[in-house]
């Protein structure tokens, strides 16, 4: 009995080792360990033996069967490994061919420097407000000091639309209208489209956007305003970007000033980019004029306070080295791409 | 405006700066300089020669070899100049040395030219003699220069000096750009004022004086001021036995750097002082001046008067006229009459020198469509005590060069003249403006440079009347700012209550839309707010619809920019024509940008401006995509309530392919596929879809805030119905249905088929919805879903919808 035990042991285990797949495997379980396999016909024919034998046997044809079934296990899983080896070798695919992509839109130049602005200015506490575009004389000209008969009231700048009414030539009068409320202080931009009216060409447009910025408390000084707007220049060119502050006149600031960055394409040495100058104007500023604030109901002896107006455009154009303005209006897909 | 350096020089005299250094400092005290050109860039090594000899070229006919002093040597030059002869002092280029330009007076090389000697025709020349063209100037600054010749000296010139400063060349020219506050600097002494204010030198401005004859002008004229609102001062003198002639080369070579031709003695003498004083002068011939009598009032309407240039001019009564007893003879401040002129045979000459209303000037040389140079000063409003001295200068000079012979006194009529006026100087509150902190004794020195008076026991500041800018503190603080130097007051925040910044909430919910848009795939595109009233018809929009109730522009570029849009779709679908045009696939633009609508015609009000989020697309994708993309963006913006779609009546939209957008009941906008005929219009080749989102309409129904509302813990049930049902039945009518009927129970239901054709009978169609329902608390039982199942197939069927079988 013993050596026919031992005979299916050896049988069985050297079935397995010699085994190529998974089916062979498991006829080799059914012909072994099965219900009439092998190993259960020894079994069957325990009451053959002996009775003090049987449990020796039994325990023979146990271990036969457990190390059987071991056996068979490691196989199939040296097997299941092998197959998803093969099956992995079999899917390898060319990762360098072309990505599916969703042809997600893009933004226009313009909204990505306006936002690039706005997050630096909401940053430092200012409120983002809106103002009329088609607006009041008043609001546009007169409460920011620019009296009737102004030459920049001729009509070869504004588009009017009645004599009291027209298109507005800057984002000032969101000033006024802000002042206006009463609500102190105050810490705002006011975005918006503008319009002058020029012909089209690569550095005009009749219709275009500014920022306006307007700070109104006690004790703002004409030393806060470069503060401010050099904290700007630097966030918005760059950690080594120097400004330059030079006097200037608008009629509803006083002192003016106009101001230029350092070229953030050469550093200030002077490139085709900047004209060899080495600096790049980007805005005008100042301190808001007395008149406008009593106008507006300020008083200028308890508040002050200072402005300053950016060119939307001529960031955008700036940054990013757009050389033409007439693309910002075309709108052409393979232009707006790029941004 | 333009001066040359030597000009400022000649009432700074201790300046002594390169160009370089002057404009930086300039413009960063306030007269803002553009740029400059140096009249000697590229001259080199050119000397004063004197030919000692000529003699014909061996080889040549059209040369000739001349033996030429230079002082320290004589050197042997070929040149083919037609002009030169023995004895003659010309400029001379020496080897190695550089000229600006050829002798044709074209465009200068960016170096220059550089001149080697060398053989010609065999013969060896050492150097080169210059026209003035070759000296990178021109006839016009030296109108004693020959043309298309070698440049000759005076016989006085000293051979062997320096070419180059013997014609004044070591000069520069500066363009500034003058703010219109700034009325003291259009003219030389203001610059020179400024620059001596910058550089810390001395003012020296002439002083006119003159001798006069005995005899008193008022016996030769008379000046009545009839209209004293729009002339404050006329200041009239008499100049008899004139000489007219050339007026003398320095003066010629300044006007000619100011961009202004020399003429004769007298207009260059006018011009000299508009210039030095930025008074405009006029010079009348005295012989025609009826009754020697001058009469300054208003124009009649529809007058005509013959200006100098030989044009009629049709005249107004807000024209100012300057006349004489009888008729017109000038336009105040603009132009001279033809009766009037100075002709080379005047014998007496009267020159004005008057202050008239700028805004009247400008308005009235902008009606007559003639800007003159001195209707470009006058308009800026002058200061009527500089007329005095202009005239006094102007007779100096005509003293000076000999011209005339100046009669004594002065005929000077005005009204009240503006007189100095006084501030309070208060240095702490300019410290406290600024942010700085300035001595006041150097606020005193810098307002004292400027010519303003400063009482230090009062602690005033008298302000001159050609300084009109300085009304206030805030003026003389800046004035403080500008001399103390704006990069030394030095960088602070503002201090005090923190604000907190922020986006309003309608700009929150464009940012959503543009961000909505973007991942579908649409980019941003931003168009003009004005366009042509033939849009309208482009867009088929019938001519009493209410989009075309307008704002007009009263003064546009043209028509295609003279109306306020009313409907946002012109500027997009112009753009996606663009693209289509440059080949551009799948182009999927959209804009958020206003309309305007009026609230009434005539506008007496401002407009209702209405941002509108205007989508459009061609190439792949359909009407459901749109529709997709308007719904992504509601959900995104938190917009609650149900949207439904009703078949649209928009003229620009394809009939049965249009629908507007309703939020519980109210229209929040429209979307839809282009109307062919529209398609042709903007002439886009394929199916073209639009949406368009009234944002007023939209942004109430928004909300970022969220609740979670748990997962679902009871399992949910589906019903499968399909229906048959008259073609023209609408899903959407279907679907309220649904809605209305599956009441609370029903969480979803999806259309998952829609089917005509063979298996059914002709004009119907077939629908299949699947329909979930899902309680919350429960399990739901057999008989809830078949009572709502049932209510809903109820209605369906009375609505028209046949259960299928």
């Amino acid at each position: 009995m013993k050596e026919i035990i031992e005979k299916i042991r050896t049988e069985a285990l050297k079935a397995i080792e010699a085994s190529g797949d998974l089916d062979t495997l498991n006829d080799i379980r059914v012909a072994y360990l099965g219900k009439k396999g092998e190993l259960t016909n020894v079994l069957k024919s325990m009451k053959n033996v002996a009775a003090e034998e049987r449990p020796i046997v039994g325990q023979m044809v146990n271990d036969a069967r457990t190390e059987i079934e071991g056996r068979l296990e490691a196989m199939k899983k040296s097997f299941a490994a092998k197959l998803r080896e093969q099956q992995l070798k079999s899917e390898v695919i060319d990762v360098t061919l072309p990505a599916k992509r969703r042809a997600i839109g893009h933004m226009h130049p313009n909204t990505r420097a306006l936002e690039e602005i706005e997050d630096i200015f909401v940053g430092m506490g200012y409120e983002v407000v809106e103002g009329p575009e088609v607006e009041y004389d008043y609001y546009n000209f007169e409460a920011l000091n620019i009296p009737a008969n102004h030459p920049a009231k001729d009509e070869q700048d504004t588009f009017y639309i009645t004599k009291d009414i027209l298109l507005r030539t800057q984002t000032s009068p969101c000033q006024v209208r802000v002042m206006e409320k009463g609500k102190l202080p105050i810490r705002m931009i006011a975005p918006g489209r503008v319009f002058r009216s020029d012909e089209v060409d690569a550095t005009h447009s009749p219709s275009f956007h500014q920022i306006e910025g307007l700070v109104i408390d006690r004790n703002i000084t004409f030393a806060d305003l470069k503060g401010t707007l050099e904290q700007f220049a630097k966030e918005m060119f760059g950690e080594n970007t120097r400004v330059k502050f030079r006097p200037h006149h608008f009629p509803f600031t006083e002192p003016s000033a106009e101001v230029d960055v350092s070229c953030f394409k050469c550093g200030g040495k002077g490139c085709r980019f900047c004209k060899g100058e080495g600096w790049i104007e980007i805005l005008g500023c100042g301190m808001v004029h007395p008149k406008v604030l009593r106008m507006s109901g300020i008083d200028p002896e308890q508040y002050s306070g200072f402005a300053f107006g950016l060119g939307l455009e001529r960031i955008a154009l700036l940054k990013y080295e757009i050389d033409d303005m007439r693309l910002l209006y075309e709108n052409d897909e393979r232009f707006l791409k790029q941004f | 405006m333009n001066t040359p350096l030597s000009w400022i020089k000649a009432y700074v005299p201790d300046l002594s700066v390169t160009a370089r250094e002057y404009m930086d400092a300039m413009t960063l005290s306030g007269t803002k300089t553009e740029g400059f050109t140096c009249f000697d860039k590229n001259l080199e090594k050119i000397v004063i020669g004197q030919i000692m000899s000529i003699e014909k070229h061996p080889d040549a006919d059209k040369l000739i070899v001349c033996q030429v002093n230079i002082g320290s040597e004589t050197i042997q030059i070929v040149t083919g100049a037609p002009n030169v002869a023995v004895g003659n002092k010309v400029p001379i280029v020496l080897d190695g040395g550089k000229v600006a330009g050829g002798h044709d007076g074209g465009p200068m090389p960016e170096d220059g030219i550089r001149i080697k000697k060398g053989k010609l025709r065999g013969v060896e020349s050492n150097g080169m003699m210059c026209s003035i063209e070759e000296l990178g100037s021109s006839r016009e600054m030296y109108p004693e220069a020959p043309e298309n010749g070698i440049y000759i000296f005076p016989d006085d010139a000293e051979v062997g000096a320096d070419a180059v400063e013997a014609l004044g060349l070591h000069d520069v020219n500066f363009e500034y750009e003058i703010t219109s506050n700034r009325v003291d600097c259009y003219s030389i002494l203001g610059i020179a004022r400024e620059a001596a204010a910058t550089f810390d030198k001395p003012f020296v401005p002439p002083q006119p004086t003159l001798h006069g004859n005995g005899e008193n002008a008022a016996d030769y004229v008379s000046v009545e001021i009839k209209d004293t609102d729009l002339c404050r001062r006329y200041c009239a003198r008499v100049v008899k036995n004139i000489k007219i002639g050339p007026s003398p080369k320095w003066m010629q070579r300044r006007l000619a750097a100011c961009g202004i031709r020399p003429i004769s003695n007298l207009v260059d003498i006018t011009n000299y002082v508009m210039m030095e004083y930025g008074q405009p002068m006029h010079a009348f011939d005295l012989d025609t001046v009826a009754g020697h009598k001058i009469v300054v009032r208003r124009a009649a309407d529809g007058d005509e008067f013959v200006t100098l240039d030989g044009q009629v001019r049709k005249l107004d009564k807000d024209i100012l006229m300057i006349c004489d007893a009888e008729k017109e003879i000038g336009i105040a401040g603009i132009m001279g009459g033809e009766n009037s002129k100075i002709t080379d045979d005047v014998h007496t000459v009267l020159f004005e020198s008057a202050c008239f209303d700028g805004t009247n000037i400008r308005l009235s040389a902008k009606r007559l469509g003639m800007r003159t140079d001195a209707s470009g000063i006058f308009e800026k409003g002058l200061d009527p005590n500089n007329t005095y001295d202009a005239i006094n200068r102007a007779c100096e000079l005509i003293e000076e060069l000999g011209c005339g012979e100046v009669v004594g006194g002065i005929v000077d009529v005005h009204g009240e003249l503006p007189a100095p006026h006084t501030l309070p100087l208060r240095p702490d509150w300019i410290n406290g403006f600024l942010g700085t902190c300035v001595s006041t004794d150097d606020m005193v020195r810098y307002l004292r440079k400027l010519e303003l008076t400063v009482d230090t026991d009062a602690m005033t500041v008298t302000v001159p009347t050609f300084r009109q800018d300085l009304e206030g503190e805030a003026d003389i603080a800046e004035e403080v700012a500008r001399f103390f130097g704006y990069a030394n007051v030095p960088t602070t925040l503002p201090k005090g209550e923190a604000t907190t910044g922020k986006l309003p909430f309608d700009l929150k919910v464009q940012e959503l839309a543009r961000r909505v848009a973007m991942y579908h795939g649409f980019s941003q595109a931003m168009t003009y707010s004005f366009e042509s009233p033939k849009v309208f018809d482009k867009l088929l929009i019938p001519e009493d619809c209410s989009a075309r109730t307008y704002i007009t522009i009263a003064n546009p570029l043209g028509e295609d920019f003279s109306i306020m849009r009313t409907l946002p779709l012109n500027g997009l679908l112009s753009s996606l024509s663009t693209n289509y045009n440059h080949r551009n696939k799948n182009v999927r633009l959209y804009e958020l940008a206003k309309v305007y609508l009026p609230k009434a015609l005539p506008v007496t009000e401002l407009p209702d401006e209405r941002v509108q989020f205007t989508l459009g697309f061609y190439g792949d994708g359909d009407f459901y995509d749109m529709k997709g993309v308007l719904e992504e963006f509601l959900d995104e913006a938190g917009v609650a309530g149900r949207l439904s779609y009703e078949p649209g009546k928009k003229p620009f939209l394809h009939p049965g392919r249009q629908a507007n957008v309703l939020l519980n009941g109210e229209t929040l906008g429209y979307l839809g596929e282009l109307h062919p005929q529209v398609a042709d219009n903007y002439e886009i080749g394929e199916r073209c879809y639009v949406a368009v989102l009234d944002m007023p309409a939209v942004v109430p129904h928004c909300t970022f805030d969220r609740k979670y509302e748990g997962v679902a813990k009871f399992p949910a049930v589906n019903r499968d119905i399909s229906m048959v049902m008259d073609k023209g039945l609408l899903a959407g009518q279907i679907e309220d249905v649904i809605v209305e009927k599956g009441g609370k129970l029903l969480e979803s239901y999806k259309l998952f088929d829609v089917y005509e054709g063979e298996q059914i009978e002709k004009g119907k169609k077939s629908m299949a919805y699947t329909i979930t329902f899902r309680a919350k608390d429960h399990t739901l039982s057999e008989e809830e879903i078949s009572g709502a199942m049932n209510r809903i197939l109820a209605a369906l069927q009375e609505l028209g919808a046949q259960l299928r079988s």
